[in-house]
């Protein structure tokens, strides 16, 4: 069965008919947003983590029809003009990517953190819980951790 | 000066931003999809099988079970071909199989045109099968009158013995201690974060296009030729940017497949991309060993034999196995060169998953064992464990028992002072009591490691570049090289851009790999790019480097032995900071002139005949929780010398990982499988332990840079020695917090509390 869902993805308006069985990652994948990655499929790995209203989510857990009328984004649309987020940047500075395919989900799930902590002091330990549902086997998190402390300290 | 500079990646941009197209990041008209059928026993045959419901289901394109394969066995170990007909790979496989080897065996195919119709034909598949018992224990697997899981084999899959530097028995005569230890590690998985995945179609009726998630596009390449009886030349294979690898796509998994797939269909284009569950059994594993081993030593606290008996566990088929335990115990003798070395090793198929390569191959599973027996030989005597092994580990001017080569760069024991310091391992040891008695225990652990860089002069070590001069004076960088997340593009770019004489930025690498174009090398493997193909890359840049002066020096009527490039200008040599024209300059003239030039390029191939050998440690200092069996890292320091750090953002990007994985293999990870069923309990990311960001603490990674004379920029590997010496530094760390010694691989609270209530502590 089909239906129309109508959102916004990285602030362009959508309006997509869609079998109501698929995912957000499948239906966001076919749509051309291939940062949205799977890793598993079944929301351990939070490669496909989108910000469904500024929310970090796993899209392969989340059927399509749940975005209508929701504000999506995707690391697509995190760079704008040809410069990177905040976020972006640090990620490449504190030496945060390698092999790349954990990375556009931690962004996002990173962005949404430093975004609910703006202005606030916080704790590697805080910064570790607001990453947990993220793997990434190449890094260690070593970076990623000390990428979104800067993003925080950055804020301040 | 673009070597030893943290430059950021260049593909980080595209990383970033999710513009970096991975293999399932393209698709194409009328793509179909494939899926396996697995079998649901873990040993037997398959009597019947019945696939006519299956092919009447609409949108379903074909079905194939091990009937309609090719019936040539191929091996799929992800090694140059050798010309040595006595070191060939084990040719065990078919593309299905109707001998159940693994819970999880191909035995059938199906292809549709969507994965929901692909499953529904998996359902409708009938098959009955004979069971055997599974063999999953050495004790079953060798036992008496027990089925061969392949013919021939006494399920064996190959011995090894080799006894370096002395005579073992009189060795032992002489020493004053003889002690032994037995020790296992346990069966880990990749879990790379991209599944094995990849397409195939055809360009005519016989060119085959592949493109896949592979750490070796060239190898493959053969592979599939041989798989499918055909010549190499006329299989492509495409890498794009790869999702990690670890050594799992060191294997020709589903290349072959697909490949055999489009060629049976009309040359339609076919996806076979794995789920997680299904790579997690269906790929490869780490080999779980078990090993016994035997240290000689003097009063003083010198080592003197090191005699080993390891047993290797490759699983259903042998994949890596016949090589993994010799090049362990090859890489990892670096360590206490000065001691006689012994080693008997056995590989043994059971009905598990394949094993195959998987970071450092061999030498975190030999070390475990040799750093846990070495903490016990400290002990004995006495010593320090770090001053015991400042006593016996390698120093510069030792040299390999097994080769008689001289080492030519160590800086083991720069690695362990400066460890130790960062520790600050003696203020501790002082002030920390001797015993403790309370719940929470603290304690200090140290591991040495050494490793190689590359296979040489086991396998042949081929690579090349070419490099063109593009119209704006920047290069762009083709290598067969694959870069796989390790950073290798980034190191290449570098060298170029040093050698060459032109900016960092300056340098265009062509990331993604495809066979018909790109030169040969052999791929991301044994911590080689670097070392091996770096030597490649020098090479062709001074090649462009000569080309490009000599065409300035006809633009310029300059005697070329007066100039050079600087800066992308060419310059005067002796006064650099005179620039005579921009190489951008040069390129347009050699372009576009109509009387003279033509596009300026350079291409190389080489054999590297050399290996550097790596050496560093792993310092802890850990907390251990009685009642709860837990262990919490406090501090741990991964201390490296891989010559002259190329990118130090980079190299300590690699420790950092390296150690996770460690730390990882020690504390939490472990594929489980029960023996009487061989049915594996934890095949998702939930069950199996990957570490998270919570499980990992902050990591310390430094760097003792020597100059390695065998390359041109000095440097050695840093890819997978990372990942070898933080286990047993951690197992070491247990021991002195509570003076028990856990001798087993992951080290959980379940595992743990067994030594605790047998020692008494619980």
């Amino acid at each position: 069965m089909n239906r129309n869902i109508s959102c916004t993805v990285n602030s362009k308006s959508m309006t997509w008919q869609i079998d109501i069985r698929m995912s957000l990652a499948d239906v966001l994948r076919e749509h051309g947003y291939t940062s949205v990655k799977e890793g598993c499929g079944v929301g351990e790995c939070g490669a496909c983590a989108v910000l469904i209203d500024d929310v970090a989510v796993d899209s392969c857990l989340y059927l399509a029809v749940w975005a209508d009328g929701c504000n999506i984004r995707t690391t697509e649309g995190e760079s704008k003009e040809g410069k990177l987020s905040p976020v972006q940047q640090a990620y490449l500075e504190t030496g945060s990517v390698q092999c790349g395919f954990c990375t556009p989900g931690l962004v996002m799930a990173s962005t949404s953190f430093v975004e609910q902590h703006k202005g606030q002091k916080v704790s590697r330990e805080q910064i570790r819980k607001g990453l947990a549902g993220n793997l990434c086997r190449c890094t260690g998190y070593d970076g990623v951790v000390r990428a979104v402390e800067q993003c925080i300290d950055a804020e301040e | 000066m673009a070597v030893g500079k943290s430059v950021q990646r260049v593909d980080g941009v595209a990383k970033v931003t999710g513009k970096a197209r991975y293999a399932d990041d393209f698709t194409m008209p009328g793509m179909r999809v494939a899926k396996y059928l697995r079998s649901t026993i873990a040993h037997g045959r398959v009597l019947t099988i019945d696939t006519s419901k299956a092919r009447a289901l609409p949108g379903v394109d074909g079905v194939f079970t091990y009937q309609d394969i090719p019936k040539k066995k191929f091996a799929t170990a992800g090694h140059p071909f050798s010309m040595d007909p006595g070191h060939v790979d084990v040719a065990d496989r078919l593309l299905l199989t109707d001998y159940v080897r693994y819970m999880g065996d191909e035995i059938a195919i199906v292809v549709a045109d969507s994965d929901l119709t692909a499953s529904k034909a998996l359902s409708l598949i009938d098959v009955e099968y004979e069971s055997f018992q599974p063999l999953v224990n050495r004790e079953d697997i060798l036992g008496d009158d027990v089925p061969e899981i392949h013919k021939g084999t006494g399920n064996v899959v190959k011995t090894h013995s080799f006894v370096a530097g002395g005579n073992l028995e009189e060795v032992k005569e002489e020493c004053d201690h003889l002690i032994e230890g037995r020790y296992k590690t346990q069966i880990m998985q990749h879990c790379h974060l991209e599944n094995h995945t990849a397409y195939a179609y055809m360009d005519d009726h016989q060119r085959i296009v592949i493109v896949s998630s592979t750490q070796i596009p060239h190898i493959a390449r053969r592979i599939v030729a041989e798989a499918l009886d055909m010549d190499a030349g006329l299989v492509r294979v495409v890498k794009p940017f790869i999702g990690g690898g670890f050594g799992n796509k060191q294997d020709v998994i589903l290349e072959p497949m697909v490949a055999f797939l489009t060629k049976n269909l009309e040359g339609i284009p076919v996806r076979l991309k794995l789920d997680r569950e299904g790579g997690m059994i269906g790929t490869r594993v780490r080999h779980p060993f078990d090993v016994k081993v035997q240290v000689g030593l003097d009063k003083d606290g010198t080592i003197k034999l090191i005699d080993f008996d390891a047993l290797s566990n490759t699983g259903a088929y042998a994949s890596h196995g016949h090589s993994i335990v010799s090049a362990g115990a090859a890489k990892t003798h670096y360590m206490y060169p000065r001691a006689v070395y012994s080693c008997k090793a056995k590989t043994i198929y059971g009905n598990i998953p394949s094993a195959g390569a998987m970071r450092a191959y061999g030498s975190p599973q030999m070390t475990f064992a040799i750093e846990a027996i070495m903490e016990e030989a400290a002990r004995l005597v006495g010593m320090d464990s770090v001053e015991f092994r400042l006593k016996n580990g390698a120093r510069p001017g030792d040299k390999s028992q097994i080769t008689k080569k001289p080492i030519m760069t160590c800086g083991l024991l720069d690695t362990i002072r400066k460890g130790r310091e960062l520790i600050d391992w003696k203020r501790k040891r002082k002030e920390w009591p001797k015993i403790q008695t309370g719940q929470l225990r603290r304690g200090l652990g140290i591991a040495i490691f050494s490793y190689g860089s590359g296979t040489y002069p086991v396998c042949v070590e081929p690579a090349s570049a070419r490099l063109i001069l593009n119209q704006d004076g920047s290069v762009h960088l083709q290598i067969g090289a694959t870069e796989i997340g390790q950073g290798s593009d980034t190191a290449f770019a570098q060298m170029t851009a040093e050698t060459v004489g032109i900016s960092f930025d300056k340098v265009h690498v062509v990331s993604a790999q495809d066979t018909d174009v790109t030169p040969f090398d052999t791929g991301a493997y044994a911590s080689r790019q670097t070392y091996v193909t770096g030597q490649a890359v020098m090479r062709t840049a001074e090649q462009l480097k000569t080309r490009i002066l000599d065409y300035a020096s006809i633009i310029t009527g300059l005697d070329v032995e007066l100039i050079t490039i600087a800066d992308d200008n060419i310059v005067i040599a002796e006064t650099p900071e005179i620039a005579v024209m921009s190489v951008r300059d040069v390129a347009v003239d050699a372009y576009y002139d109509k009387n003279r030039g033509g596009q300026i390029t350079a291409e190389v191939s080489y054999k590297a005949r050399n290996n550097a050998h790596v050496f560093g440690c792993t310092f802890v200092d850990l907390s251990v929780d009685i009642p709860l069996c837990k262990v919490t890292i406090n501090e741990i320091y991964n201390v490296h010398d891989c010559g002259v750090v190329i990118n130090p953002l980079g190299a300590e990007g690699q420790v950092h990982g390296g150690m996770a994985m460690g730390i990882g293999a020690a504390l939490f990870e472990e594929l489980m499988v029960d023996s009487d069923s061989g049915r594996i309990y934890n095949n998702n990311l939930l069950d199996y332990k990957v570490p998270t960001i919570m499980d990992i603490p902050d990591l310390g990674a430094a760097f003792v840079e020597t100059h390695e004379p065998s390359h041109p920029y000095g440097a050695k590997s840093v890819g997978e020695a990372p990942v070898i010496s933080p286990a047993p530094a951690i197992r070491n760390g247990i021991l002195d917090a509570t003076g028990v010694a856990v001798n087993e691989l992951p080290m959980t609270p379940k595992s743990i509390f067994k030594y605790f209530k047998k020692a008494g502590l619980l």
